[in-house]
């Protein structure tokens, strides 16, 4: 039902771009457009499924791969083994050197542990620090803080390796998480300022009125209400730490303090061209930490993202 | 709220030390080298001033330039090709279709996965000699293609690899398609604005802050791509995906000129600030922000 003519006078709402004549119409596109819409659910969901697929299969042939002998990988690439088979996990586990993997599970824990809960405690505190203090220079320091998410990494290696060195700190995991207790990571403070700062003080107001200081006042009044924001810097932070590979690379020289990347790393330096299964079963458990967390929590993932972005 | 500025200082002081102690001194320290001649075994007094030597060597370097020209190449196609699949999707997916949230999981799990090693790894087996990719196409009757082997091939796998991963930015542009409000579109419809123009001149602008953030996050990490080159091609083959990041650690661990990687490093630092320094000059004649519009008349 068309009841105003297209000559319609222009509603005051309509945005200032629409009489923007520089976004030309290229014909094809506006047809594709316009397909898409005519055709409906149906050609949404066929798109949506076949990108999905594809874009899941190098995973799902992952683990398919990790359940099938190894020569069975080569003869066809259908996702259900013709004979299943546990041997990849079994062998791959062993590896070809004096460790297994638990030593290198083990290693990653000790580094992705300590990095998340130095993470959440230094970024919840440095976050509070700005968003409800008044500060000599902040927004110096704050646009300093948003800088260091924008600077490439590899500008500060050379001089953190050589400091590190001199600490006597390589072949630890030192270097790999006491940076964390720094609040050297700017997009996670910066997500819980936003987070903060979008309750009102309110509440605060009335606990400090009631006698509380403010470290009380942040424990019992703020962090219960930022929690959702604190359990996704916990959790970027967990998968992060987990697929850090430069890190470990660089300051992890003996094969006993290797954490998984590490390791996987290396298994396919030394069975490149015979086991694939190993490695593939390998990789599959790799992956097993991050997916269980994603799966159980994604919605702060989601929120996690959105909220360093468009909110900000 | 607050107005103790010695306690409020103190909640900030772990970042402030942090800032001094692991990204400011580092940062300087990092210039300072670039104008020396320092080996990875030296001391700290040992490092030797040679003014600018390091840059003009850098320039007169073919493996710079080379993997210069591959960084360029590598950012200009991944980034656009990232954002227009994000964008397709997140816009597919905002029809209000029945298991949004299962294909949303489905699409942002390569990116929450795809930095990690493990990921990297069963990447050089899908497009090995007689990988995953290679078993289809013959499958398919074509002929098979050395991915990793070939120069003008090994770059596409890491471009694919980081391409696949646009779920993080698809989730952003999503949240950005929902905030944008309905009463525009029921205008536009008013208007007489078909599915193509309405994309163009409502959604297209509105979306332009979120487009700006995707850009600017995807191009600096792009920027320092390292696993990908490093596990799934080794940089080659013939220096094809050689990046920097990667030319910038060879030359430090490797070869342990820290000087030189040191100079390397700034320029890839000034490079990323460059680029960004333009996309904010730039905002201003392409991103369009909702306070605009309500001080528009």
């Amino acid at each position: 039902m068309r009841a105003v003519a297209p000559s319609a006078p222009v509603r005051p709402s309509t945005p200032a771009a629409l009489s923007n004549p520089a976004s030309l119409r290229p014909p094809a596109l506006g047809q594709f457009a316009r397909l898409l819409m005519n055709l409906g659910p149906t050609l949404r969901y066929s798109v949506l499924i076949g990108i999905g697929f594809l874009m899941l299969y190098p995973l799902l042939w992952m683990v398919a791969g990790a359940l099938k002998p190894n020569h069975e990988i080569f003869s066809g690439i259908g996702l259900i083994p013709q004979a299943p088979t546990l041997e990849g996990f079994a062998k791959g586990w062993q590896t070809s050197t004096e460790y297994t993997f638990t030593t290198y599970f083990l290693n990653t824990f000790k580094i992705v542990l300590p990095k998340v809960v130095l993470t959440v405690i230094s970024s919840v505190l440095v976050a509070f620090g700005f968003a409800r203090f008044h500060l000599p220079g902040r927004r110096l320091w704050f646009g300093l803080l948003i800088a260091t998410v924008l600077l490439p990494k590899s500008v500060l290696l050379i001089p953190q390796y050589l400091m590190f060195r001199e600490f006597g700190w390589l072949d630890t995991f030192l270097p790999l998480y006491v940076p964390s207790a720094f609040a050297t990571e700017g997009f996670f403070v910066f997500m819980i300022v936003q987070f903060m700062r979008s309750f009102p003080p309110e509440m605060e107001e009335a606990a400090v009125i009631d006698g509380c200081n403010s470290l009380q006042v942040l424990w019992h009044v703020v962090v219960p209400v930022i929690m959702p924001a604190v359990i996704s810097v916990a959790l970027f932070q967990f998968m992060w730490s987990m697929n850090d590979f430069l890190g470990p690379l660089l300051y992890l020289s003996s094969v006993g303090n290797y954490p998984i990347s590490l390791a996987l790393k290396m298994s396919i330096d030394v069975t490149e061209a015979t086991a694939w299964n190993e490695v593939l079963a390998m990789s599959t458990l790799a992956l097993l930490p991050s997916l269980l967390v994603f799966f159980f929590a994604q919605r702060y993932f989601i929120e996690g993202v959105t909220l360093g972005s468009v909110k900000g | 709220m607050y107005t103790n500025r010695a306690v409020g200082m103190a909640y900030v002081s772990p970042f402030l030390i942090g800032l001094a102690l692991f990204l400011l001194f580092p940062f300087l320290a990092s210039l300072g080298l670039s104008f020396t001649d320092y080996r990875l075994q030296d001391r700290w007094s040992e490092a030797r001033f040679i003014g600018a030597d390091n840059y003009t060597q850098m320039f007169a370097d073919h493996t710079f330039r080379k993997s210069l020209w591959t960084t360029l190449i590598y950012v200009l196609i991944t980034v656009p090709l990232k954002l227009v699949f994000a964008l397709f999707i997140a816009f597919v997916l905002n029809f209000k279709l029945r298991g949004i949230n299962f294909f949303r999981t489905a699409y942002y799990l390569p990116s929450i996965l795809g930095g990690s090693v493990a990921i990297a790894v069963v990447w050089r087996y899908v497009y090995a000699g007689d990988g995953l990719i290679n078993q289809a196409l013959t499958l398919a009757g074509f002929g098979t293609v050395n991915w990793l082997g070939e120069p003008s091939t090994a770059l596409v796998t890491i471009i694919l690899l980081r391409t696949w991963q646009f779920g993080s930015a698809m989730v952003v542009f999503l949240a950005g398609l929902q905030g944008i409000p309905q009463d525009l579109y029921e205008a536009a419809k008013l208007d007489g604005a078909g599915p193509w123009r309405t994309f163009s001149r409502v959604t297209l602008p509105l979306l332009t802050p979120v487009v700006f953030f995707n850009f600017i996050m995807q191009s600096v990490q792009a920027f320092q791509e390292f696993n990908g080159p490093y596990v799934v091609t080794g940089g080659g083959p013939l220096k094809s995906t050689y990046l920097l990041p990667l030319m910038i650690y060879e030359e430090a661990f490797k070869y342990f000129d820290l000087g030189y990687a040191s100079a390397i490093s700034w320029f890839l630092f000034v490079l990323i600030g460059v680029i960004t320094a333009i996309a904010f000059t730039s905002q201003r004649y392409w991103v369009f922000y909702a306070q605009d519009r309500e001080r528009a008349p």
